[in-house]
């Protein structure tokens, strides 16, 4: 496999898109490497695992020209940076939901030209990607939905709409009555503004298959992760998160289906006892802020390392898949309401108080028999940052190693976090 | 015999035991190809059980057949060894500065190290005595003598050095601005060690650790006394040594 694998060129179709092509026409050799390195020289690794390795390849090309076809067909594609956007309304639709780029640190410079530096990386790096012209899915887009859920982003939105179409969703910042009165409205405006590019209203029959589809992706990924908290790991951390991320932007019945194709290989891996790492590595949990495609870093540290990550407690991991909406409604308004409600679970940092999430972390802790907690949070980060000193007091009063990293996507770092990985294993170990 | 060798950013340091007892140590400028340096020193000890830390650890490992811990778990040994009763380490190296917790049997509990910032490093103090025209040794000492303290706000290397300069330009004596640059380290690396809460049995080891000016800004900081070894720079690779041992 790793002979064959190649990212994939279309500069014809990149062209079409308006991308920076001679710029551009570096990155799939880039990423071939990268991945080549940090993937395919892993040993064990699920034969199923072949399609995600192929959903790489075609990152560039491949799916694009499905989103296309969607597109041509009149059908809304829409660009989203957070799990808090409804997917389930764009495919309601029709159209496609695409979590952009932004895991790069290529297009950070890109970005400094316009925005302050002291701000997160993942903001910098998707509007870099945009003001290069070095995305093709950014490219691709109607329009990008914003949201409200951090400072940088919100206000980032506004100068990103001079470049795309930019709508903003108002999340709110907690979540008593009057707040999702508010959310049920901005869902409501979203779905009015998504029925606007396809000149149709989605009915009820729409919004509920779409419901089915977005909870069979979800409950996919729910499965895959259930399975891959077995001690020994069937399957690597790097390549979980892999498909976490692929999540993003792969048609979700499809994805689904594979990914439940590799949810039989792990099945056969337990009961074989195969297995990528033996019993006794150590088995770390990762929580915090989220890594966007291609960001491997503290995955690839830790397991270069020595140890196993046994869970991702983050938008691109378990925020993204643990809830799924009840389907039991009867109207268009009260499957908004269920819908509203299904996100309002969401635990992420930006809303206050939020203590659901320590417990959403230690019990997700449990289910993954973890043996520490890696912390990982963006550098200027600040909700993220600051809530875990209460996780960091409920691990300690627990017994339960943990440690907080705050990083960027750039690599000068990596000696230092690699020494204080090393020393959290050792520490697991003892 | 036991060889522990500590790859650090400036020096590498290297500890030989024999039945418990330190044979050897020896402190040498990292500079290129630190592993190289390493190896000729081990090449000559064939039969010893070998430990490498600091960050050529991994790099000699490539080139050597020995096995490797971190610099946090070689200080935990190390210090351990010296002061038994420790329970609270403070390291100041070349490039990065950590703050270990051990519980009563020694056993690391909680460690804190700076990213990839400077600040509160030895090269921070380093880059602070350039800017002020002072080698290491008088820095320390000119900042024991000075009697004001001017407080320094910054403890990015980089905006440290415009405000040193600032300073300086605003007539304040070297020696005052060296106190200032000791301080401020100082407020730093006692917040680092009070946030895992430190008991009484404090150990002090890096480099750093041989500034007796730090040494008592520290202590006043901390309100306790540090517990500083002999030679604080081989406490690494004493580790080391001791681990290769088990």
């Amino acid at each position: 496999m790793s002979g064959d694998f190649q990212v994939k060129s279309d500069p014809e179709l990149w062209e079409k898109l308006g991308m920076d092509v001679a710029r551009f026409s570096g990155m799939p050799t880039m990423l071939t490497n990268a991945y080549k390195s940090i993937f395919l020289s892993q040993k064990g690794r699920p034969a199923a695992m072949a399609y995600f390795d192929g959903m790489v390849e075609n990152i560039h090309t491949g799916r694009i020209h499905e989103i296309m076809a969607v597109k041509e067909s009149g059908k809304p594609v829409i660009g989203t940076f957070c799990v808090y956007v409804p997917e389930e309304l764009i495919v309601a639709a029709g159209g496609v939901c695409v979590g952009l780029c932004g895991g790069a640190q290529g297009s950070i410079a890109d970005a400094e030209k316009v925005l302050p530096r002291n701000i997160c990386p993942m903001v910098k790096s998707a509007f870099g990607f945009k003001v290069g012209k070095i995305c093709p899915y950014f490219q691709a887009v109607d329009l990008v939905y914003g949201e409200t859920t951090c400072d940088a982003k919100k206000k980032t939105w506004e100068l990103l709409d001079r470049y795309v179409p930019t709508h903003v969703m108002e999340i709110p910042q907690m979540k008593r009555e009057r707040d999702k009165r508010l959310w049920v409205e901005e869902v409501k405006d979203f779905k009015t503004a998504v029925d606007k590019i396809s000149g149709t209203e989605t009915d009820f029959d729409a919004i509920a298959a779409a419901i089915k589809t977005i909870n069979a992706k979800r409950a996919s990924l729910q499965r895959l992760n259930s399975l891959r908290h077995h001690n020994p790991s069937p399957i690597s951390g790097k390549d979980m998160l892999l498909i976490e991320q692929i999540a993003f932007y792969d048609e979700p019945v499809r994805f689904a289906e594979k990914v439940h194709e590799l949810c039989d290989e792990l099945d056969q891996r337990i009961s074989a006892g195969v297995a990528v790492a033996p019993a006794t590595t150590p088995r770390i949990m990762v929580s915090g802020t989220p890594m966007a495609l291609p960001n491997w870093k503290l995955h690839h540290i830790i397991e270069s390392s020595g140890a196993v990550v046994v869970n991702e407690e983050s938008c691109i991991g378990t925020r993204y898949y643990k809830d799924l909406i009840d389907e039991g409604a009867t109207g268009v308004e009260e499957q908004l309401e269920r819908l509203t409600e299904r996100y309002m679970k969401i635990d992420c940092s930006c809303f206050t108080p939020n203590d659901d999430r320590i417990d959403q972390v230690l019990k997700e802790y449990q289910d993954a028999g973890a043996e520490g907690i890696i912390d990982y949070c963006l550098q200027f980060c600040h909700t993220y940052n600051i809530e875990a000193v209460k996780l960091r007091e409920a691990c300690e009063s627990r017994g339960i190693p943990f440690m907080a990293i705050e990083t960027d996507y750039s690599p000068d770092d990596v000696g230092q976090l690699q020494t204080r990985v090393e020393a959290f294993i050792e520490q697991i170990r003892g | 015999m036991q060889i522990g060798i500590d790859l650090g950013s400036r020096t590498i340091k290297t500890v030989a035991l024999k039945d418990g007892s330190i044979l050897h140590r020896r402190v040498v400028e990292s500079g290129f190809e630190p592993h190289l340096q390493a190896r000729q020193f081990l090449d000559r000890h064939p039969t010893a059980r070998i430990v490498a830390t600091g960050y050529g650890r991994h790099l000699l490992q490539q080139h050597a057949e020995l096995e490797v811990i971190t610099e946090i778990k070689a200080h935990a040994l190390g210090a351990r060894h010296m002061f038994p009763q420790c329970r609270t380490i403070l390291d100041v190296g070349g490039q990065d500065c950590k703050v270990i917790q051990l519980n009563e049997s020694g056993r690391v509990m909680n460690f804190q190290m700076n990213d990839k910032c400077a600040a509160g490093t030895g090269r921070f103090l380093e880059m602070m005595a350039v800017s002020l025209g002072y080698g290491l040794e008088a820095f320390g000492k000119a900042a024991a003598q000075a009697e004001v303290e001017t407080p320094i706000n910054s403890m990015c290397a980089v905006f440290a050095e415009s405000e040193v300069i600032s300073l300086k330009n605003r007539g304040v004596p070297p020696a005052e601005i060296a106190r200032s640059v000791h301080l401020a380290v100082a407020s730093r690396l006692s917040a680092m060690v009070a946030k895992g809460g430190c008991g009484d049995h404090v150990v002090f080891t890096g480099g750093v650790a041989n500034n007796q000016t730090l040494v008592q800004l520290l202590e006043r900081a901390l309100g306790v006394p540090l517990l500083v070894p002999a030679d604080p720079s081989i406490i690494g690779a004493l580790g080391a040594a001791l681990h290769a041992r088990a």
